[in-house]
């Protein structure tokens, strides 16, 4: 299934600026980085579950948020790109 | 059901793989040109001079993701892997059913030339009207003849090597009619026998190449289910030869492999420009339509067919995993027989 996880994590604080890097770090072990604070995650359930709790550990539930969107395993014809910088699809040859 | 997960084919000269968290990056002159979460990613393949980092082998090997380095020709090189997995009793089962191969060997060679029968069929349905009248009956008979050895493989009470001298007499008389399965109008692309190490025309270089992709699926497959890849049964033991991916191999080559190389030339995706010759007769697939031919491949694996036995929509790509699999069942005793595969 696709995920697309995205966050806002206030950087303003000490400590901030670690908590947004190690969230972009824990996104992008599963997934792609499509925008600065946007990834779209392709994972089973189990993977999921690791993952969540993982972000969930990580963020300060006062001051920052995640939301995650379920595109489900037929996501394909539920996501459009325009412009620059398109996601690589995993599923496609990958020959480089 | 078992996702069927990407192989990462690395062509270009001078790339780097290393690892990056739980991603795999590809590098080239310095840039960044790809990457990939592990989790996506089953296998990883190199072709030519390319680099990869220890940490990279490292975190692949744990992963169970294999690495295979092949030579800038698609010649098998070198294996990473991680300890050895699956169960000791599987394997001693395996050793043991290898002395006595006999009933394994009948399906392993009936799914064999039934495959390359329905083969030489499809191509007779589809486009026996405009083949020359000469080699319409050629490949007619050569159906009919199979089909005999098909019988009598069946019913024949099993010798080891009456079944191996049945599959040369297939794979001759089908070889022999290949060629007239080609409808390129090119005159430069032949196929005159099966030749090998090296192969000396262009169909040769085109199956030779995709045979090495389908052997290392086979032997990802032999080793995900616990299986000794190198203990065969069709094939006699050879050191360094992985004989079981081949046997599992023998099945799934008309189907996967000579279906698609006579679609590639028949569509003219590749032609005679793609290849290049060697001083010593050689020839062989130039870089660029490699990756033609990669693409096509991948393609071909993710088409969805029936699982004949299993009766399960699968992607061909799967093919070798689940005989593999069922191999292992028939080895543990959950199935009384081998169900041969049969791909069209």
């Amino acid at each position: 299934m696709l995920v697309l996880v995205t966050y806002d994590v206030r950087t303003s604080e000490p400590g901030g600026a670690k908590r947004l890097r190690r969230v972009a770090k824990a996104c992008q072990d599963f997934g792609q980085r499509v925008q600065y604070s946007v990834f779209e995650i392709e994972v089973d359930p189990a993977q999921w579950t690791a993952l969540r709790a993982r972000l969930e550990a990580l963020i300060d539930p006062k001051c920052d948020s995640l939301r995650y969107y379920f595109l489900g395993a037929n996501w394909r014809r539920r996501v459009e790109h325009v412009g620059a910088k398109p996601a690589a699809d995993f599923d496609a040859p990958l020959i480089i | 059901m078992k996702k069927l997960l990407n192989t990462v084919y690395v062509t270009s000269e001078g790339a780097a793989l290393s690892k990056d968290g739980e991603n795999l990056v590809v590098q080239v002159e310095g840039e960044e040109r790809a990457r990939a979460p592990f989790h996506m990613i089953a296998s990883v393949v190199a072709f030519g001079a390319v680099l990869l980092t220890p940490p990279l082998l490292q975190a692949c090997a744990a992963r169970g993701i294999t690495v295979v380095l092949l030579d800038r020709n698609g010649r098998f090189q070198a294996r990473v892997e991680g300890p050895t997995s699956g169960n000791v009793l599987l394997r001693r089962q395996q050793y043991r059913a290898s002395e006595r191969p006999e009933a394994i060997v009948r399906s392993l060679v009936a799914g064999k030339v039934a495959n390359q029968r329905a083969v030489l069929q499809r191509a007779l349905r589809d486009y026996g009207e405009e083949t020359q009248i000469s080699a319409k009956t050629a490949i007619e008979a050569a159906v009919a003849r199979l089909g005999g050895i098909l019988r009598s493989v069946q019913i024949s009470t099993s010798d080891v090597n009456a079944l191996r001298g049945a599959e040369g007499e297939a794979a001759q008389l089908y070889f022999g009619v290949f060629g007239h399965l080609i409808r390129s109008p090119d005159p430069a692309i032949v196929f005159r026998g099966r030749s090998r190490r090296p192969p000396l025309d262009p169909m040769n270089a085109l199956l030779s190449f995709l045979y090495t992709l389908l052997t290392h699926d086979c032997r990802s497959a032999a080793e995900t289910v616990g299986l000794d890849p190198a203990v065969g049964f069709l094939h006699r033991d050879r050191p360094g030869r992985p004989s079981l991916a081949l046997d599992l191999m023998e099945e799934m080559r008309p189907a996967l492999v000579d279906r698609l190389a006579l679609s590639l030339v028949n569509r003219r995706q590749i032609r005679i420009q793609d290849f290049r010759m060697e001083d010593n007769g050689a020839v062989l697939l130039n870089d660029e339509s490699r990756k033609t031919v990669l693409s096509a491949w991948q393609e071909r694996k993710k088409t969805e067919r029936r699982h004949p036995f299993l009766d399960e929509t699968a992607p061909l790509g799967l093919a070798p995993f689940l005989q593999a699999q069922l191999l292992a069942r028939h080895l543990r005793g959950d199935l009384d027989a081998y169900p041969p595969w049969f791909g069209k």
